[in-house]
């Protein structure tokens, strides 16, 4: 096996432009990947028209006042926002590219309110004009606005309730209410009651007002009883649930740890896959594989020397990659070991595959183009999250990433870097039988060969 | 080289019997038997699919035969030139010569490499690429990586098939050198005058069928004399077909 893995690195050192391809390209394809994904968002660009006349932004609920620019300010929080003096030119900056949405505030959107809390008439509207031509970019905008604008809706709506809570305490216990600036004093239900329950304890034995004033006193009891149940209800509905997280499945792998995971796996799928399927297939396109299997080195040799140099040159390729953006996201070096173990145990699963699919083509192309067209997939499914599809669907994807090392080098990968759960031990064990799996559908297809 | 190669009845080199190959449910070898003796030139002819390389192949023991058996001496490997050149491209004529002898375990794998290159003639192409040489060039390579580790026996398939004339000429000097010196010689060839010229028996084989083993005179004999041209090896080659029926 030593003459074949130093031919093979003499190949290789003889072939820049194709190592550079192997390993350039699929780095770059993983540091977007991992950028992309440990990215935030970017805020969309929206055109904002505001025709509130300044200083009139001021809702009154009661003795509250709700200042609609603090909640407008939140909105503009979650975009970029660039202001303008008309609807017109709100929506040629969207047509010109400019914006990608225009949200316009009429100048009776207070009034609006206002109607709305104190009549219960109306449906303050406020309007949001998208570009239609590129459908993510419509997307994409849309959710930032709708999401902060449902923040806004909330917010507004449980200061509405909190002064109907307060409203509603004054009329059970009574105190003051402001009116046209004179403060005037109001005596409440349960004060009432107390009044005439006097009253009717003053009264003759006989009186003829005692029935009457029962049932005011009735009335006044089950009004109380009522209206103090109230009270917390309305409170409840400001914010009617509470969510709160427990996490079962122990430590979490970080976002980005996660993130650079991924785009390390992508390397190690792309450099050990290409290289052990080209490598193979380079034996048949050279003619050299009959020469070697005619007793020179068994097909079986053949094939671990191909898997071993594919997998230490994808697991030394994604070290060193590991060791780089570990300059950007935390990886816990103090489990550099594992992470050898992952990557090697990964790069040999890798390597397998690679050599399943050399074995059914006959030119180096056509293995690369085989390994680009099956892995891409593979990657693509184990990356599907298993909530995001449901039945029979979600257990095939569930069963065609058991079957194909990404996943489990994924699993092995976020533990080494984080040690999040789940725990390395059965990942390592997965990738090293799919590693010997692989194998022996490489060694039926060397059959082909001869 | 003379114009044919002598026939040396040394001691049997390999002993065929009943060999044969099937794909499937095509036999591309039927029950073929016979006997290469040392310093023997074979040529194998035959028309299209009638299982030359699939015969080259079970003796190179590249491919595993359905039935019969080889004879031979179980601790001498043959040599094997396959009829497109078996060499790494990338690699020096040099490297190619000793990345296979070494594992052809020869016991000096550098002596081996310097004495291929100057048996083929290569020694100042000795640190080019295989991919650079020309068609010839590359098959002297080819050649030589078959005789690395001295067989006793070497199994060319179409050994002249990419050379222009002056090329093979060369090419079969060669080999009748290696004749002389005792190694038994077998090819297949699509040109039976070359079949003629350089084979001192020829091996007919027509749809996996042992048609015919002899000299190529004795080959012409058997053809009925009014169908045939005399010293017409190939009229007769195609006539001798046509009799029985290929």
């Amino acid at each position: 096996m030593r003459w074949l893995l130093i031919k093979d690195l003499q190949i290789l050192r003889r072939s820049p432009l194709l190592v550079a391809l192997l390993v350039i390209y699929p780095v770059a394809i993983a540091l977007m990947i991992g950028f992309a994904l440990s990215s935030p968002p970017g805020k969309p660009t929206v055109a904002v028209y505001d025709a509130v006349p300044t200083g009139k932004g001021k809702v009154s609920i009661g003795n509250q006042r709700i200042d609609i620019a603090h909640y407008a300010n939140e909105l503009f929080a979650s975009i970029n926002a660039i202001r303008v003096g008309s609807r017109a030119e709100a929506i040629a900056m969207v047509r010109s590219g400019q914006a990608e949405a225009a949200l316009i505030i009429p100048a009776d959107i207070v009034g609006q309110i206002n109607s709305l809390i104190t009549q219960g008439v109306g449906n303050p509207t406020v309007e949001l004009v998208l570009n239609t031509r590129d459908p993510l970019e419509r997307q994409f905008a849309q959710q930032a606005i709708s999401s902060r604008a449902n923040q806004v809706e909330q917010a507004v709506a449980k200061q509405v309730l909190a002064v109907a809570a307060t409203d509603l305490q004054r009329v059970l216990n009574g105190g003051t209410l402001e009116f046209l600036g004179q403060n005037i004093p109001l005596l409440g239900l349960k004060n009432t009651r107390a009044i005439v329950q006097g009253t009717i304890a003053s009264l003759p034995v006989s009186s003829p007002l005692k029935p009457a004033l029962r049932q005011v006193v009735a009335f006044a009891s089950l009004a109380i009883g009522g209206l103090g149940f109230a009270t917390p209800v309305l409170q409840s509905i400001g914010s009617p649930l509470t969510i709160q997280q427990v996490q079962l499945a122990g430590k979490t792998t970080p976002t980005a740890s996660y993130a650079a995971a991924i785009a390390v796996i992508v390397s190690l799928m792309f450099v050990g896959v290409l290289l052990a399927a080209g490598l193979l297939a380079l034996e048949r396109s050279e003619n050299a594989y009959s020469r070697l299997v005619r007793g020179l080195v068994s097909p079986g040799t053949l094939l671990s020397e191909k898997i071993v140099i594919s997998a230490a040159g994808a697991a030394a390729v994604t070290l060193l990659m590991s060791a780089f953006v570990s300059l950007f996201v935390h990886l816990d070096w103090a489990r550099f070991p594992l992470w050898v173990a992952a990557l090697g145990l990964g790069g040999l699963a890798f390597g397998a595959l690679g050599v399943a699919i050399g074995g059914l083509a006959r030119e180096v192309s056509v293995a690369s183009l085989m390994a680009f067209v099956l892995t891409l997939p593979i990657a693509f499914v184990a990356l599907v999250p298993g909530d995001a599809v449901s039945g029979t669907l979600r257990s095939i994807l569930d069963a065609v990433a058991f079957v194909f090392p990404f996943r489990a080098a994924l699993q092995a990968v976020s533990n080494a870097f984080s040690g999040a759960s789940p725990g390395i031990g059965w990942p390592l064990v997965h990738l090293a039988v799919l590693a010997l799996v692989f194998g022996a559908l490489a060694r039926l297809a060397m059959r082909r060969f001869a | 080289m003379s114009s044919s190669v002598e026939t040396l009845q040394g001691p049997v080199t390999v002993a065929v019997r009943d060999l044969t190959r099937r794909f499937g449910a095509r036999t591309a070898l039927d029950r073929v038997s016979f006997e290469l003796h040392a310093g023997e030139v074979v040529g194998i002819i035959g028309p299209n699919g009638a299982g030359k390389t699939t015969l080259l192949s079970i003796l190179a023991g590249v491919l595993e035969p359905s039935g019969g058996e080889v004879v031979r001496d179980p601790g001498k490997r043959f040599g094997w030139v396959p009829q497109e050149p078996a060499l790494y491209s990338k690699l020096s004529v040099a490297e190619n010569l000793r990345l296979f002898a070494r594992l052809e375990r020869v016991p000096d794998p550098e002596a081996a490499t310097n004495a291929m290159l100057a048996q083929t003639g290569l020694e100042d192409r000795a640190g080019e690429e295989v991919g650079r040489l020309s068609g010839g060039n590359q098959q002297r390579v080819n050649i030589a990586i078959g005789l690395l580790s001295e067989p006793p026996a070497l199994l060319l398939d179409e050994p002249s098939a990419s050379l222009d004339p002056r090329q093979r000429e060369r090419l079969w000097e060669f080999i009748g050198g290696l004749a002389v010196r005792g190694t038994t010689i077998v090819f297949s060839t699509h040109n039976v005058g070359e079949a003629e010229r350089y084979a001192g028996r020829v091996l007919v084989l027509g749809d996996g069928e042992l048609l015919f083993t002899g000299t190529p005179a004795e080959l012409e004999r058997t053809v009925n004399p009014e169908h045939a041209h005399p010293g017409d090896f190939e009229s007769a080659f195609v006539r001798f077909l046509h009799e029985r029926g290929h």
